[in-house]
C-alpha cells in the first residue's frame, strides 16, 4: 500500500513522459504538489476500506455483459476518414513513425 | 552482420531457454468489442466504427463468442479457467491503435496453468507448460510510404487501415522451456505446429501464419551449461512460418553464443526475423516505452464464466489431435513411420478427405506424401497450396486411385495421368482418355508376350523353373516393354509364374 504524500517530482516527470505531455520545470513543481495532494485524498479511501471489502474496478456490481457475435453495419470509409486531418489511399495518413519497425 | 558460432559449439557450451508467445486471431464474425465485420482482405477502413476507431464516447461490449472461444482454447490447453477476470488497458502511443491503448488482460488472464503435449519429428513426446492464455484485440495495419522497400526506415509517412483493429486475439504464453538442449529449435517448431493443429481442430481460428492469423514471438536466452539463472533474453518478432520458428530460434542461439563467448552481454531487445536472409536484426531496446501503465478497463465489466458454462464448453472440445492421429493410424493401417511422414508433411486432413472421397488408405498416402509432396518440394511450395493451386483436391486423388484399383491404369500410367492433371489438362479420367492411357485388358495379348519373352530368355526362365522366383523380375520388365508399358505388372508376373510352373 502506497503511503500518503509519496509522489515525487521525478515520478511526475516520468509519467508525463509516458503520456507524451511536455511539462516545464515550473509546471512539474506545480503538478507534483497538486497530484501528490490528489493521491493523498484518494489514499484516505484505504482507511475506510476494511480487509473484507474486495476492491472493485467498476461502480456497478455487474459481470458478463456481452453481445452476440452478429455483424452490425460499420461506418463507410468516407465517414471513418471524415475526422482525419489527412488521408491517402482510403487510409489514415500519419506522420513518419520513428524508432520502431 | 552479427557474428555467430557453429550451432553444435553453442549447444556444447550453453543451455538455451525459450519462451514462446503465440497470437491467434479468432474466426468470429465480428470484432471483440464491437459489431464490425472481420473479413480478411476487405477494402481499407470499411470495417470500422466509433468503438474500434476510439472515437469519444464510444463504449465497447464484449463478443460472447470471443469469450467462449478463449475458454475452449484454455480447456484444450489443459488450463484452469478463471472464475472472475477483467480486461485491462495497455497504454502506448503508436498509430496502429487509434485509442492509444490496446484492450488486453494483465494479471487476470481467462486461462492459466496448462500444458500441451507435442510430438517431435522423430516421434519423441515433449510437454510444453502453458503459463496463460488471455484475450485481447488486434491492431490496425500500417503501410509505410516513401521508403524504397515499403519499410519504416526512410518512409515519409505512414497510412493506417483499421479494419483489423479490434479483431479478437488470444495470446498464448508458455512457461520458460528449459532442458531442451539441442532440440530447442525443433521443439519450438513442433509446439507452434501442434498449436496450429489444435486451433483448427477447435475451429476457433484458421491459424494461417502466412496471412498473420497466427503469429509467433520467440524469446531466447542462453545460460552456461548447468547454470540455473537464466541469461538475458531477446524477443524475435515477425516469425511467420513453422520453418521460420525453428530457424529463428536456432539463429538466435548461435548469435547469443558468439556474443557471450567474447565476454559480451546480450542486450534485452526485440529482434526482427528476416525470412530471406535467415538472420535477425536489432529492433528496439526495452525502455521506458515498455511501461504500459496497465489498469483495469473501466468501460468493461468483469468476465465471470459460470462453472456450468465451462463444463458445457468442455463438452464441445474435439478429440485431441494426437489421439485422433493415433485412431486414424489404426484405421488406415499405417506404420508409425508412415503416419509420422504424413503428419510432418501436414497431410493428415488431406488424406482423411481423400479416403472419405473413396480412395484406398495406401493409395491416398502414396499419392499425397509420395508423388505430390515430391513435386511440391521440387517447386519449393508447401504441398497443400501446391495442389490447391493446380486444382488437385482429395476428390481428384480419389478418382486417380480408383483408376488404379479398378485395373484401368498401372502405376506409371497413373503418374503420367497425375502429371496431366497438374498441368491443367482435366480430371484424371479426362487425362487418361485424352492420352489414351489404359492397360491392355486382353489377356491373350499378355499371354503371347510372356511366351515370347520366355523363349527369348531361356536362361532366366530356367532359373525361375528351378525355384528362383525373384528372377521373374527381369522377365516382367521385358514383358512390360513388349506391351509398351500398357500392361498390369502384377498380372504379367502371375502369368510368367504360371507358364514356368511356379504358380
Amino acid at each position: 500500500m502506497r503511503p500518503m504524500s509519496s509522489l515525487s517530482r521525478d515520478e511526475v516527470a516520468h509519467v508525463a513522459g509516458l503520456a507524451r505531455i511536455h511539462l516545464s520545470d515550473e509546471e512539474l513543481d506545480t503538478f507534483a504538489g497538486q497530484l501528490d495532494s490528489i493521491v493523498g485524498f484518494v489514499a484516505s479511501v484505504n482507511e475506510a476500506a476494511a480487509d473484507d471489502i474486495p476492491p472493485m474496478s467498476h461502480p456497478l456490481p455487474l459481470t458478463n455483459v456481452t453481445r452476440p457475435d452478429e455483424v452490425r453495419p460499420s461506418l463507410t470509409a468516407d465517414e471513418a476518414l471524415s475526422g482525419a486531418p489527412a488521408s491517402e489511399q482510403q487510409r489514415f495518413l500519419v506522420p513518419r513513425i520513428l524508432s520502431e519497425d | 552482420m552479427d557474428a555467430v558460432v557453429d550451432y553444435d559449439e553453442a549447444i556444447a557450451t550453453y543451455d538455451p531457454v525459450m519462451g514462446l508467445e503465440v497470437h491467434v486471431e479468432l474466426n468470429t464474425e465480428t470484432k471483440m468489442f464491437c459489431g464490425c465485420a472481420t473479413e480478411f482482405g476487405a477494402e481499407p477502413n470499411t470495417q470500422t466504427c466509433p468503438v474500434c476507431l476510439g472515437l469519444p464516447g464510444a463504449l465497447p461490449v464484449v463478443n460472447a463468442k470471443g469469450v467462449e472461444s478463449a475458454i475452449r482454447i484454455g480447456l484444450a490447453l489443459n488450463c484452469e479457467i478463471a472464475e472472475w477476470c477483467r480486461f485491462a488497458r495497455k497504454n502506448y502511443f503508436y498509430p496502429d491503435m487509434p485509442k492509444n491503448f490496446q484492450t488486453s488482460q494483465y494479471d487476470e488472464p481467462i486461462a492459466f496453468e496448462g500444458y500441451l503435449d507435442v510430438e517431435l519429428e522423430d516421434g519423441t513426446p515433449w510437454r510444453v507448460e502453458i503459463e496463460r492464455a488471455h484475450m485481447e484485440e488486434d491492431t490496425g495495419k500500417s503501410l509505410h510510404v516513401g521508403g524504397a522497400t515499403g519499410r519504416i526506415h526512410g518512409a515519409d509517412h505512414s497510412l493506417l487501415d483499421y479494419n483489423r483493429a479490434g479483431i479478437p486475439l488470444i495470446e498464448i504464453v508458455t512457461k520458460p522451456l528449459v532442458g531442451a538442449g539441442e532440440r530447442a529449435p525443433e521443439i519450438a517448431k513442433a509446439y507452434v505446429g501442434a498449436l496450429r493443429e489444435l486451433m483448427r481442430a477447435l475451429d476457433v481460428s484458421d491459424a494461417r501464419m502466412e496471412q498473420g492469423s497466427m503469429r509467433c514471438d520467440a524469446n531466447v536466452s542462453l545460460m552456461p551449461k548447468g547454470a540455473e539463472k537464466f541469461g538475458t533474453r531477446t524477443e524475435t518478432k515477425n516469425v511467420n512460418s513453422l520453418r521460420s520458428v525453428e530457424r529463428a530460434v536456432r539463429y538466435e542461439i548461435t548469435r547469443h553464443a558468439a556474443v557471450l563467448n567474447e565476454g559480451g552481454s546480450i542486450l534485452q531487445e526485440t529482434r526482427h526475423w528476416h525470412e530471406d536472409t535467415g538472420v535477425t536484426t536489432s529492433g528496439r531496446p526495452k525502455s521506458d516505452a515498455d511501461d504500459y501503465r496497465y489498469f483495469p478497463e473501466p468501460d468493461l465489466v468483469p468476465v465471470a464464466p459460470s462453472r456450468e458454462l465451462v463444463e458445457q464448453l468442455r463438452a464441445t472440445l474435439p478429440e485431441p489431435p494426437a489421439e485422433r492421429r493415433k485412431r486414424l493410424q489404426g484405421e488406415w493401417g499405417f506404420s508409425d513411420l508412415e503416419m509420422r511422414d504424413v503428419y510432418n508433411a501436414g497431410a493428415v486432413e488431406t488424406i482423411e478427405e481423400t479416403i472419405a472421397a473413396g480412395a484406398s488408405a495406401a493409395g491416398a498416402r502414396k499419392w499425397w506424401t509420395g508423388e505430390i509432396a515430391r513435386l511440391a518440394n521440387k517447386a519449393g511450395e508447401p504441398f497443400v497450396e501446391f495442389a490447391a493451386q493446380r486444382h488437385v483436391t482429395p476428390k481428384t486423388i480419389a478418382e486417380l486411385d480408383g483408376l488404379v484399383t479398378s485395373g484401368r491404369l498401372n502405376d506409371s500410367m497413373a503418374r503420367q495421368t497425375l502429371e496431366g492433371v497438374l498441368a491443367g489438362e482435366g480430371t484424371p479420367t479426362e487425362v487418361a482418355d485424352a492420352r489414351g492411357l489404359e492397360l491392355v485388358q486382353d489377356d491373350g495379348a499378355l499371354e503371347a508376350a510372356v511366351t515370347k519373352v520366355i523363349e527369348a530368355n531361356p536362361d532366366v526362365a530356367q532359373k525361375v523353373r528351378d525355384g528362383k522366383v525373384q528372377a521373374a523380375g527381369a522377365l516382367i520388365g521385358q514383358v512390360m516393354k513388349e506391351m509398351k508399358g500398357q500392361a498390369d505388372a502384377a498380372k504379367a508376373r502371375s502369368i510368367i509364374l504360371e507358364q514356368l510352373g511356379q504358380a
